[in-house]
């Protein structure tokens, strides 16, 4: 994003968050989006949580090839791994992908179609009705995907760990329960409020500019994804600069 | 009454509009006509907001419209009703809620108002029943006959249509033509249609503005537009062999 783009994504922010015509309209409209969001990506985010775990599980046990290292550690790895970082942005991305290409391209597809000129003659702010309901669906969805992805890449490390024989579930279940700083919840939880607000923003952004056709609507999705993703990776790494 | 005055457009240094002035009273079926890239949606657009002029005003009943506030114009728009190239109707809604819609987000009626608001628009433009298809199982010229219902459910005092026949067969032309010409009538509304269609500027044509190269070249009615002599003008309505030909039997 160079530095126009910014400055446009910037007013655009900016007309998100005037006064909402009708709130029980918007109010419809945030639970649809957080039933797409949130429902719609629990299956997604289950599988991948899962799998992630337990391959996390047998990894550390691959490079804990000293006897002097408790296998109970390998619980804890994982748990602190699973929440600081995996859970939170590996979903993320995940997250971008899914959400954030299907909103760049209903609301690229809704620009090349004359859709949002048709919001603005009726005289209602586009970019309220259209962008803040899926921004306050993702801000509060993505946190609470993540806190289920936690739990579960934590169920799937004991699974992994137990059916390969890596850890057994007494020394994995120590392992999880030993020395556990909640405070790495709340670092979590910032990291999928900040995604949260980037996958839905930024896609929004790139489908509301789209000039042209269909061609356009598609490479609009494809950067909305690149660019989400790279900046994903640039705020996690702020947000753990700042909180850890 | 919608009045224009002076406006000029570019677009990255290329002047769309030079200039463009002109009134448009109500009651009446007023066209903007063109050939392709003569500035005639544009200027269009800069009537209702899409684009900002340059410079120049736009007045709705003496409303000057081009320095108003956001809050402003949203007022003026909810006096609007447009039908577009398009109909952009909105696809993830039935043929009944796009035309609630405006009523859901601008007015207080109860749910029964609404829905017999929407048989009556829909009934006025000839497709009652059609209330829960989806746009896409629409025809063309049902999705454009919705678009007008979707205009008129706020009873629009200004009617603005951007190419209302294009993609119609000449049949379903003139049904659209007719429909807008009585509405306006009916309703007394100020109606601008942009077309290029020739039944359309003498079927409907009660004030005509001809746009070249972004330049008002003339103005009229549809039944002084086949005896002038301005070339460009002549060169666009008699374009075709059948225009042509029917100029020099009359």
């Amino acid at each position: 994003m160079n530095f126009t783009n910014f400055g446009r994504y910037i007013l655009l922010l900016k007309s998100v968050f005037r006064r909402p015509e009708k709130m029980k309209i918007y109010l419809k409209e945030i639970a649809k989006q957080m039933d797409y969001v949130g429902v719609g990506s629990l299956g997604l985010i289950a599988i991948i949580s899962t799998f992630i775990g337990a391959v996390m599980t047998l990894q550390i046990a691959f490079q804990l090839v000293s006897d002097f290292i408790p296998k109970t550690i390998i619980g804890s790895v994982n748990r602190d791994s699973s929440i600081l970082e995996l859970s939170p942005t590996i979903s993320a991305i995940v997250l971008a992908g899914k959400i954030g290409s299907a909103i760049s391209s209903e609301i690229g597809s809704m620009r090349v179609t004359e859709q949002i000129d048709a919001l603005e003659i009726m005289g209602i702010n586009a970019p309220g009705y259209l962008i803040l309901p899926k921004i306050i669906s993702g801000i509060t969805m993505v946190p609470m995907l993540v806190i289920i992805s936690m739990f579960l890449s934590i169920t799937g490390g004991y699974i992994g760990g137990s059916v390969s024989g890596a850890v057994t579930p007494a020394e994995y279940i120590q392992g999880i329960t030993t020395d556990f700083n909640p405070y790495t919840i709340t670092v979590a939880l910032v990291k999928a409020f900040v995604f949260g607000f980037i996958i839905t923003s930024v896609p929004a952004y790139e489908g509301f500019y789209v000039r042209g056709g269909a061609l356009e609507v598609s490479q609009a999705s494809t950067r909305a994804v690149v660019i989400s993703c790279i900046s994903i990776l640039a705020c996690d790494y702020i947000v753990t600069q700042l909180l850890l | 009454m919608i009045e224009i005055k002076d406006i000029y457009k570019s677009f990255s240094g290329n002047d769309v509009l030079k200039g463009i002035s002109g009134k448009f009273e109500e009651g009446v079926t007023n066209l903007i006509i063109g050939g392709s890239g003569s500035g005639k949606t544009t200027l269009l657009k800069c009537m209702v907001g899409l684009h900002q002029p340059d410079s120049g005003s736009v007045l709705y009943d003496g409303r000057d419209f081009t320095p108003m506030t956001y809050e402003q114009r949203i007022e003026v728009r909810k006096e609007i009703g447009m039908l577009f190239q398009g109909s952009a109707l909105f696809d993830s809604m039935t043929v009944e809620e796009n035309i609630m819609f405006p009523l859901n987000m601008f007015t207080d009626q109860s749910r029964k108002e609404k829905l017999e608001r929407v048989d009556f628009c829909l009934e006025r433009v000839n497709l009652a029943g059609k209330n829960k298809l989806f746009p896409a199982e629409l025809s063309g010229g049902m999705k454009k006959r919705v678009g007008i219902a979707r205009a008129i459910s706020m009873n629009p005092k200004y009617l603005f249509c951007d190419e209302p026949n294009s993609g119609l067969d000449p049949k379903t032309s003139i049904v659209i033509d007719e429909l807008i010409k009585e509405l306006t009538e009916e309703y007394k509304t100020t109606t601008i249609v942009v077309t290029h269609d020739m039944n359309s500027v003498m079927g409907i044509g009660d004030y005509i503005l001809f746009l070249h190269e972004g330049k008002k070249f003339w103005e009229g009615s549809n039944k002084e537009i086949a005896h002038t002599d301005i070339q460009e003008l002549n060169d666009f309505v008699f374009a075709s062999r059948f225009m042509k030909a029917a100029k020099d039997k009359f």
